[in-house]
């Protein structure tokens, strides 16, 4: 495992092109484009204010940057360096700011979810839709790109629209049975869009792309409901997460539940394995500041982690949520599914240390990993089984099947890394920290040629 | 004589007087005749004054017609006194001795009669002694009784009281519950309406905002764009028409059908996978089934039945595999039918089968306990004779080495046993003494290693020295106002403090040669800790070389400088090879070769 050097950036923006060729990066108003496999600047941008958002169109060939708090929009080409276009929403405000699917039109959603626009590059036409909703995710456009939909909110109830990507036909308008939706989305596959109610009811509404209903799942009433909602790659497994600290595992035959994932506290399971990061710190004496600690640097003074295997039965810390604030930190909170939609990896927001990963053959518990911080992030590589979290620390976890790795990332001055994204290969790992960023190379079987310190740190695979 | 009549009522009537009287009545008759004479006889008792004074000289006669009458009364009449002379002083011995005979005789039977009575009378006021203690025990514990009831009668008003309070608490808690409840669905709708009421004015408020937007014309909303882009796919872009409209609408629908297709496809196949399954254990139960017919021809009735059962199942399951291929719809009534016909008698042979195991089982525990005693037997017997075999055994080696001792006395045989056993002697020193020169040669060996070692350390040492003073040259100099020339020179990755790393990352590198040969997930580790620590002497014998390492021998032509990096390429050796064993799994711990290390 190898490690690039660290490269400056800001608000955590940081993407690959979806060609995975180039790595787009923000300092505060310049955009930097680095070719990913020698990490040379290829192209550098300078905005007219601080980024705030910015994004690949799905061609990799134009990045779109985002300046909320001016309301404006730049898009730059990566063919052509001089082509520029700025897009102003004016006193209108600016929330968000996306890309369709086809690259060559951009969605600017208003302040107050006044409308959403939709300008076009090709022909400067802009256009408007109304009444938007403002709710945890309500745009989703579908996996082929074709179509989006848009949860809309007219009159006191919940509509759904589903629109035509090419030329922004409106195919459907549907009322949906929600109290107050709360997100919608399409099944990988396109054909059934997920729509869930907010946390005050527990309702998980299944939709055809015609607009039929196709089904409806309440698990129980009254308690707060639905925290998370994720479609496993294959479509077909519908996972919730909700606040009673269950995922329920939906098919996409009978819309009917065919398993529960449980997240208690004490793991008597026998067949799941517990990894528990363990922590200790390097003695430090004074015939210590030997030549190798001199060339490690700053690890002397981390602490170096690994893992331990429990036998079970294994206590795993619970934190009790406030019952007086709103939002409270319980419930599966995030779900993500590995790319071959084998395994299905969950957090529990009261017990934040704690990421667990279920086997879907077997639908039973797999792993639990159990760290000494928060888990900040985890991702699924999107090639091999592999599972990739952080907790803000120095260090990168790893779990497969095989077993669980702690690794040290070989930074001076202490890289904490906040979040990560895989590279769409998947032998690339992108380390975001607070306004740093570094790339993290997989052990791929070709001994890779390339002129990145070599520094492979601390390393325990554990069965 | 008379006071004890007296006396013993007197007595019996200081215990109690009801109990006295009932005495009383239970004399008998012929007693109280008895009191009545008695009675009658005190007022001669009281003229003569007492017995001495009964008869006198004079009253003879009188006195023998008194007893006479006496003894009348008595029924003693046979008997009678009679005077020998008419005014004599002598009486007839023989009926006066006769009827003092039948006066003893009777006082005798008295007397026995009182005692027996007394005896009687004992008894009967110890039972009563018992009867009166029962009595009082029997009241206290009936008063106890009352009490406890009492008691918990008193609990009882309480509980009662307790409930009552309790219900009537229930009750108002319950009314709470109900208005907390109407209060709450109040409150809920309220706020549902007053949110709708909320939404509705940022939708209107919404609405106002977007229109003075738009009225405004905002001359900063706009788009700025060098030159116009082609479309993604290369087209141009198409009316909105109507028929754009019904293409779409198309489109979604092949889309859709499309999924509908792949996923029907996809329960085919499924279907047609458990069908051919369920085919097979039809067919399996079917075969399991038959050969059991001809074995279960005990009851013949049942047997026949269930032939006929059978035949007629076989024929439906040949039925329904025709039919198999055919639609569902018809097939799997059929199907499911003589599946779950078969499945039943499944289930009836396999329970047979377990009633037929379990009396098989019977049997043999049965049969066991006959068994094993025969065997038991015959195992006793056969180790009988086997220790009878080796106590003759030990009894004919007794007797050879008492022989043997006997001979031993032989003053030739002595002497060559005693040469046989100093030759021996000698051998032995021989052979000691050999290992002895060995070890010998082998410390000299050592001696000259270490040694050698020792002088390779100062070599080494010096050399370090040496790259110290380059590197704190190296670092004076970049301190110095020529950094930029400096860095310019090490700003190929390499420091100067790298340089002195530079073995470390040679071996890294080895290691992770030697480490990625297999696996995607592998990291070299140079190990900090480890390597600082101040070597045991057991390490520096490993180090130099005066153990024999199992790697020791390949890494023989290396350099000098490399010395120090063999444990922990035997190390990775070790661990590779390890990692081989287990398979593809390439997995590892360090955990354990550190602790072995440090």
């Amino acid at each position: 495992m190898n490690f690039s050097e660290v490269f400056k950036q800001s608000n955590q923006l940081c993407k690959v092109s979806p060609d995975g060729k180039y790595l787009a990066t923000c300092v505060q108003y310049r955009l930097v484009v680095r070719d990913v496999s020698t990490l040379q600047i290829l192209q550098l941008y300078t905005c007219l204010d601080q980024i705030s958002h910015m994004d690949w169109s799905s061609d990799s060939l134009f990045i779109l940057c985002a300046m909320y708090k001016r309301g404006l929009v730049q898009v730059w080409s990566l063919e052509q360096p001089d082509w520029h276009c700025k897009i102003d929403e004016g006193s209108i405000g600016l929330v968000s700011s996306r890309w369709s699917p086809d690259g060559r039109h951009i969605l600017n959603t208003t302040e107050f979810h006044l409308r959403v626009t939709v300008w076009s590059l090709c022909t400067k036409a802009v256009s408007y839709i109304k009444y938007p909703k403002a709710c945890q995710k309500g745009i989703d456009f579908s996996r082929d790109g074709c179509y989006m939909a848009l949860a809309e909110r007219r009159d006191c109830k919940d509509y759904v629209s589903v629109f035509v990507c090419d030329d922004w036909h409106l195919l459907r308008h549907f009322e949906t049975e929600t109290q107050d939706l709360a997100g919608l989305e399409w099944s990988p596959n396109g054909c059934v869009l997920a729509v869930w109610d907010s946390c005050l009811e527990y309702k998980v509404l299944l939709y055809s792309l015609d607009g039929r209903l196709l089904s409806t799942y309440s698990a129980y009433e009254w308690s707060l409901g639905v925290k998370s909602v994720t479609w496993s790659p294959s479509s077909q497994f519908l996972a919730i997460g909700s606040y009673d600290e269950k995922v329920r595992i939906l098919n996409h035959i009978t819309w009917k539940k065919i398993a529960q994932f449980e997240h208690i506290a004490t793991i008597n399971n026998t067949k799941a394995v517990v990894y528990k990061e363990v922590e200790k710190r390097p003695a430090v004496g004074t015939d210590e500041l030997s030549l190798h600690n001199l060339t490690i640097g700053t690890t002397l003074f981390n602490t170096q982690s690994k893992y331990e295997i429990c036998p079970p039965p294994v206590q795993v810390p619970v934190v009790k949520p406030d019952p007086d604030r709103a939002n409270p930190k319980i419930g599966v909170s995030t779900l993500a599914f590995s790319s071959d939609s084998r395994y299905l990896a969950t957090k529990n927001d009261n017990m934040a240390s704690v990421v667990w990963v279920w086997d879907m053959q077997k639908m039973s518990l797999l792993a639990v990993l159990e760290q000494t911080s928060a888990v900040r992030c985890f991702q699924w590589d999107p090639r091999h089984p592999r599972l990739a979290l952080c907790t803000g620390n120095t260090k990168l976890y790893l779990w497969s099947p095989a077993g669980c790795v702690s690794v040290q990332v070989p930074t001076e001055g202490g890289f904490q890394v906040q979040s990560l994204n895989w590279h769409c290969s998947g032998d690339t790992l992108i380390l975001l920290g607070k306004d740093q960023l570094c790339l993290c190379y997989m052990d791929t079987d070709q001994e890779d040629k390339k002129t990145h310190k070599n520094t492979g740190l601390e390393n325990k695979w554990i069965t | 004589m008379g006071e004890w009549w007296t006396t013993v009522p007197v007595g019996t009537s200081m215990g109690n007087y009801e109990i006295s009287s009932i005495s009383h009545v239970t004399m008998s008759p012929s007693r109280q005749n008895n009191l009545v004479s008695m009675q009658s006889s005190l007022s001669l008792r009281s003229s003569y004054n007492g017995i001495s004074a009964f008869c006198t000289e004079d009253t003879i006669p009188q006195c023998i017609s008194y007893i006479n009458q006496e003894l009348d009364s008595l029924g003693l009449s046979s008997t009678c006194i009679e005077a020998s002379s008419l005014e004599g002083a002598d009486l007839k011995t023989v009926p006066a001795l006769n009827a003092m005979y039948e006066l003893m005789q009777i006082h005798r039977r008295n007397m026995c009669t009182l005692e027996e009575l007394e005896k009687e009378q004992l008894k009967k006021s110890s039972t009563l002694d018992h009867m009166q203690m029962n009595n009082s025990r029997l009241k206290d514990q009936l008063e106890l009784s009352i009490r406890e009831k009492s008691g918990l009668h008193e609990t009882e008003r309480q509980l009662h009281l307790k409930i009552k309070t309790l219900q009537s608490c229930l009750k108002t808690e319950k009314d709470e519950v109900q208005k907390l409840q109407s209060i709450i669905a109040s409150r809920a709708s309220q706020y549902s309406h007053d949110a709708k009421r909320k939404e509705r004015e940022a939708a209107k408020l919404k609405e106002r905002l977007g229109q003075l937007l738009v009225d405004r014309r905002d001359r900063k909303l706009a788009i700025d764009v060098l030159n116009c882009l082609g479309r993604s796919d290369g087209k141009r872009s198409h009316w909105k028409t109507t028929k754009a409209a019904a293409s779409h609408e198309g489109e979604m629908y092949t889309s859709l059908l499309k999924d509908y297709e792949v996923s029907q496809r996809s329960l085919m196949l499924e279907n047609a996978e458990l069908k051919k399954v369920l085919q097979q254990m039809k067919e399996e139960m079917i075969h399991i089934l038959s050969p059991r017919r001809p074995s279960t021809r005990g009851d013949n009735a049942d047997a026949s039945q269930e032939q006929a059962d059978s035949d007629g199942e076989e024929k439906v399951g040949d039925f329904s595999r025709e039919t198999l291929d055919q639609s569902c719809e018809h097939a799997r009534e059929q199907l499911t039918n003589s599946i779950r016909q078969q499945w039943r008698k499944l289930r009836n042979h396999m329970e047979k089968l377990d009633s037929q195991a379990l009396q098989v089982q019977n049997q043999l525990e049965s049969n066991k306990e006959v068994i094993p005693r025969e065997t038991h037997e015959d195992e006793m017997e056969r180790m009988r004779s086997e220790v009878q075999q080796c106590k003759e055994f030990i009894h004919a080696q007794q007797q050879l080495l008492q022989q043997q001792l006997n001979t031993s006395f032989d003053d030739e045989t002595a002497a060559l046993l005693n040469d046989c056993y100093t030759l021996e002697e000698k051998e032995r020193l021989k052979e000691e003494w050999r290992l002895f020169e060995e070890q010998k040669r082998n410390f000299e060996r050592e001696r000259m290693n270490f040694t050698e070692a020792a002088i390779r350390l100062g070599r080494e040492k010096k050399a370090f020295e040496e790259d110290r003073a380059s590197w704190l040259k190296n670092q004076f100099l970049n301190m110095t106002p020529f950094t930029d020339h400096r860095r310019c020179s090490s700003s190929d990755g390499q420091s100067a403090l790298s340089i002195r790393s530079e073995p470390e990352m040679r071996r890294s590198s080895t290691k992770a040669r030697l480490v990625t040969s297999s696996t995607h997930t592998t990291f070299s580790t140079p190990k900090p800790t480890q390597s600082a620590t101040v070597p045991s002497t057991t390490e520096l014998y490993r180090t130099l070389r005066l153990i024999p390492d199992s790697s020791s021998s390949r890494h023989s032509n290396r350099g000098r400088w490399q010395e120090s990096s063999s444990i922990e390429d035997g190390d990775i050796r070790v661990k590779s090879r390890n990692r081989v064993r287990c398979g593809d799994l390439s997995i590892f711990s360090f955990g354990e070769d550190e602790n072995s290390l440090t």
